[in-house]
């Protein structure tokens, strides 16, 4: 496998500048001659679709959704960065880029970030002009907010929902182009194989969820935007439809995975409140702004109602430990210290996982009626789901899977090692490094979708002239008949047990040895224990009904199976990452104060891994990652 | 908690459909409504029978995706929540809980709960956007918008197309969706150039799905998980009736 990044020359403030003007185009007239494939119709897939359609090439796009809009880009909350500058505080594109890799902890590629930087003020101006309604002072222009790892006010926002509002904008131009004819959307597709022909991705198998069909789409080139693999660990904050199978059957015909083990646990979720828990819930972090966390610092009062202990047997531990941030510790750090604190047997709540975010103090402070102004929304929807009234009685949350850093890499022009095979947003790796800050998923989606795959794919195109294959020919068929004896599979597997259960299991499994915090041999134990499911998979599963309709088990089994193997790749990275950096915690390399250690010497690479066949070790290899511009330095919140 | 579910079964659009009835024991007050629905469909796969279908995907009252009609309101007894939100403490110990999908002419049952809700994408594809090229727009403060105004614009984005408000309404009309998206663009500078025809095209593209028309009844607001405001529709057939007047004049 060779990893060949394909960063332009020059400085980093010209690349992509100059990249463009040495890439090649195709005229406008010969565009139509040239089919695309889009999965996925999130921020990336669906501003891909839109604006590739609106170019002129025949664009087919999928999604596993009733319909592109329900992508779950949808429930971002926070908002999107852009270094626009609007407040006057300092910010530039040079500060966005050098905020983003520090906050990526130094585990990224810096000519991909500075790109990122430099189309962020776009993305702000494109989505203005489709009508999103970001948030506005009174003198009518737009207003913004700060967001952890941050100094400047860069975050866009329309109130909780930029995502969705976001989304909605790519959604609008999308149908703009479904109607014009020049996009077709394919909804409740779910796609199953890529199909490579002499060694280049000219097409995709996927099965129509509703009648069952499994159809072949041939094409010029395959982009794929199919989100994150957060859903591995079963329980997230993910959709619960999110998945890893169209990723990961890239992967198998060739597209190099990169840094599996980097996933992002927010802190701020709502407790797990019993086994019959199918998804977790994100609360704000801008909570922190006004909440106080602490846990009790006797394990002897934490049965006790909150209102029973006094202030002086309350441990504030972010206060404690990170006195300069307090509670607006980075993301990373937040989760790991609640973790040590239920760890120590102070946790609250069901299981005992699960610490306080006080208003008290806030509320004593500015009134019950600001708070109410201020975060109204997220209590009512705390008081929803748990039942409880958190004016009077303080939250309690615990950190949950949230994102995901690793994916398919993908080179400067966002190309797999798979020819012809693109990866846009959440599904690729490139820009986050090992954390990714808040507010830049949406800038990074949006900025692959709408300004970057459009001059790339171009340049692709362009060099290998047009002739997507005929979807029946023989590959295509050879591709056909291992997806359909697959499905046939799992439909006559003659067991007890549901996919569900198989893929709880395998959630148990990653958060208890590739949650929070890692070690060797928790890791080495972690990958036993899921061979050991994957053969039980193999012997004992359940899927009901027939392949030619609605069958919501059918699906399941599908990604459950997926799942287990990528869940065994990702502690086999988590293990050979022999270092701990942004949202990887290897406890091995650890402070006296518990704090992250990085091995700069050892692992400055991005790791990428071969798939060599089933059953097979895959083999792991190293993009080296270059830093010209910035100084690598530890990471401190004290 | 125990339950008794009374729930529509169907295999296809075109098959029959009837009501089922499920026992359901040891239901945790703290299980999210679909929650439930996972727990009976374990159940059912124990028993060797084929689980309900319904529709969910993001659990979290903002991707639309979730319907369902629990003892006859859209989204079920507690206001301003989706389905996948209502929480099971809600409910009594020892209920029979009906559920059904989404009723609607224009909203075909797929299976089971669950129906087809395309047409509200064709709705939007006939003029609920902005025609804006990618990279030809001018600076996102060239043009200054009121804060009163984007905020009501925001009121109206905030729809996430579940169709609760069809399923709510008599007579099956999408004015409360359509409105919410008309309303949106047509409340800003950038919806302008484009707002006559937005709302003739989008409107036609109702009817032509099978939308019935709006009495003025109000069930849609009442059942809407956002609280989307019926002076959207107001709004709507101002702005038709200019937008018709002014095709009839030019």
């Amino acid at each position: 496998m060779i990893l060949d990044a394909k960063i332009p020359a020059g400085t980093l403030s010209e690349k992509w500048d100059n990249h463009r003007f040495s890439m090649k185009l195709v005229n406008p007239a010969n565009k139509r001659k040239y089919r695309i494939i889009v999965v996925g119709s999130g921020l990336a897939g669906g501003s891909a679709a839109a604006t590739l359609g609106e170019l002129g090439y025949n664009v087919n796009c999928f999604c596993y959704q009733d319909s592109p809009r329900r992508a779950h880009s949808i429930a971002a909350q926070g908002g999107i960065n852009g270094s626009k500058n609007y407040q006057n505080d300092g910010d530039s594109i040079h500060r966005l880029f050098y905020d983003t890799v520090k906050g990526g902890d130094f585990r990224s590629r810096e000519a991909n970030v500075y790109r990122l930087a430099q189309v962020s003020g776009n993305i702000i101006d494109q989505c203005v002009a489709q009508g999103v309604p970001f948030a506005r002072e009174y003198g009518g222009l737009l207003a913004n907010r700060s967001f952890g790892g941050a100094q400047v006010s860069r975050t866009f926002y329309a109130r909780g929902q930029t995502g969705q509002q976001l989304l909605l904008g790519a959604y609008s131009s999308l149908s703009r182009q479904i109607a014009s004819g020049q996009v077709k959307m394919h909804n409740r597709h779910e796609m199953l194989d890529v199909v490579v022909v002499n060694g280049h991705a000219k097409g995709i198998i996927t099965r129509n969820l509703i009648t069952g069909a499994i159809e072949s789409w041939s094409a010029d080139a395959v982009i794929l935007a199919t989100g994150g693999y957060g859903n591995a660990y079963f329980l997230s904050t993910n959709a619960t439809g999110c998945n890893v199978t169209a990723a990961f059957r890239a992967h198998k015909r060739g597209a190099g995975f990169a840094n599996p083990c980097y996933t992002q646990i927010h802190p701020t979720c709502i407790p797990v409140s019993g086994d019959h828990q199918s998804k977790l819930t994100l609360m704000s972090e801008s909570l922190r702004n006004d909440g106080r966390v602490w846990v009790p610092k006797d394990p002897a009062d934490c049965n006790k109602s909150p209102d029973q202990i006094p202030e002086e047997a309350r441990d504030y531990y972010l206060e404690r430990k990170y006195p300069s941030f307090g509670n607006l510790a980075p993301r990373d750090i937040s989760s790991r210290s609640a973790k040590e604190a239920c760890d120590n047997g102070l946790g609250v709540g069901p299981g005992g996982r699960g610490v306080y975010l006080d208003f008290s103090d806030a509320i004593d402070r500015f009134g019950e009626s600001m708070i109410r102004e201020r975060y109204g929304n997220l209590f009512q929807m705390y008081e929803r789901i748990t039942g409880e009234n958190a004016y009077s009685r303080p939250m309690r949350i615990y950190p949950a899977i949230h994102y995901t850093m690793g994916g398919l890499w993908v080179d400067y022009n966002l190309m797999s090692t798979l020819p012809g095979c693109f990866v846009l947003g959440e599904a690729n790796f490139s820009d986050h490094g090992a954390n990714r800050l808040g507010a830049s998923a949406l800038m990074q989606g949006l900025s692959d979708g709408y300004f970057v795959i459009p001059y790339t794919v171009a340049n692709y195109l362009a060099e290998e002239g047009a002739g997507a294959p005929d979807p029946d020919g023989p590959i295509f068929k050879e591709a056909i008949d291992q997806v359909r004896e697959r499905v046939a599979g799992y439909l006559s597997s003659g067991g007890k047990r549901s996919s569900r259960s198989y893929h709880k299991e395998l959630g148990h499994i990653m958060w208890e040895f590739a949650g929070m915090a890692r070690n060797a041999s928790g890791l080495q134990k972690a990958i036993g224990l899921i061979q050991d499911l994957k053969e039980d998979f193999s012997q004992n599963l359940t899927v009901p009904g027939k392949g030619e309709h609605l069958n919501a088990e059918l699906e399941r089994a599908s990604r459950t199976e997926d799942f287990l193997d990528f869940g065994e790749l990702l502690c086999r990275d988590a293990l050979e990452r022999d270092e701990s950096c942004g949202g990887h915690f290897r406890e091995e390399h650890q402070t006296a104060e518990g704090e992250a250690v990085r091995d700069d010497e050892n692992f400055s690479h991005a790791a990428v891994w071969e798939h060599n066949g089933q059953g097979k070790e895959p083999t792991r290899h190293k993009e080296d990652l270059h830093f010209e511009n910035v100084k690598l330095a530890v990471r401190s919140y004290k | 908690m125990k339950l008794q579910l009374k729930i529509w079964r169907q295999d296809g659009s075109e098959d029959p459909g009837q009501f089922e009835m499920h026992d359901l024991n040891g239901v945790s007050e703290d299980c999210s409504f679909l929650e439930m629905l996972d727990l009976l469909n374990e159940q059912l796969l124990e028993n060797g029978k084929e689980p309900v279908s319904f529709d969910h995907d993001c659990r979290e009252g903002i991707c639309g995706t979730c319907s369902l009609t629990i003892n006859g309101l859209p989204h079920g007894p507690e206001d301003s929540t989706t389905t996948c939100q209502l929480h099971m403490r809600k409910f009594r110990d020892g209920e029979t809980i009906t559920i059904e999908p989404f009723r609607a002419k224009a909203f075909p049952v797929v299976r089971d709960l669950v129906v087809d809700r395309s047409p509200f994408d064709k709705i939007i594809q006939a003029g609920g956007y902005v025609s804006v090229r990618t990279g030809s727009a001018p600076d996102g403060n060239a043009i200054p918008i009121a804060k009163q105004d984007a905020d009501l614009a925001m009121d109206a984005a905030a729809c996430i197309g579940c169709g609760a408000c069809v399923a709510a309404c008599k007579n099956a009309s999408a004015m409360l969706f359509t409105s919410a998206k008309a309303g949106h663009l047509n409340l800003l500078p950038q919806g302008q150039a484009e707002k006559d025809q937005r709302v003739l095209n989008m409107v036609a593209a109702m009817d032509e799905a099978g939308f019935g028309n709006c009495r003025n009844y109000g069930e849609c607001s009442a059942a809407c998980p956002k609280d989307i405001s019926l002076d959207f529709i107001a709004k709507l057939n101002r702005d038709y009736s200019v937008a018709s007047v002014k095709k009839i004049l030019s």
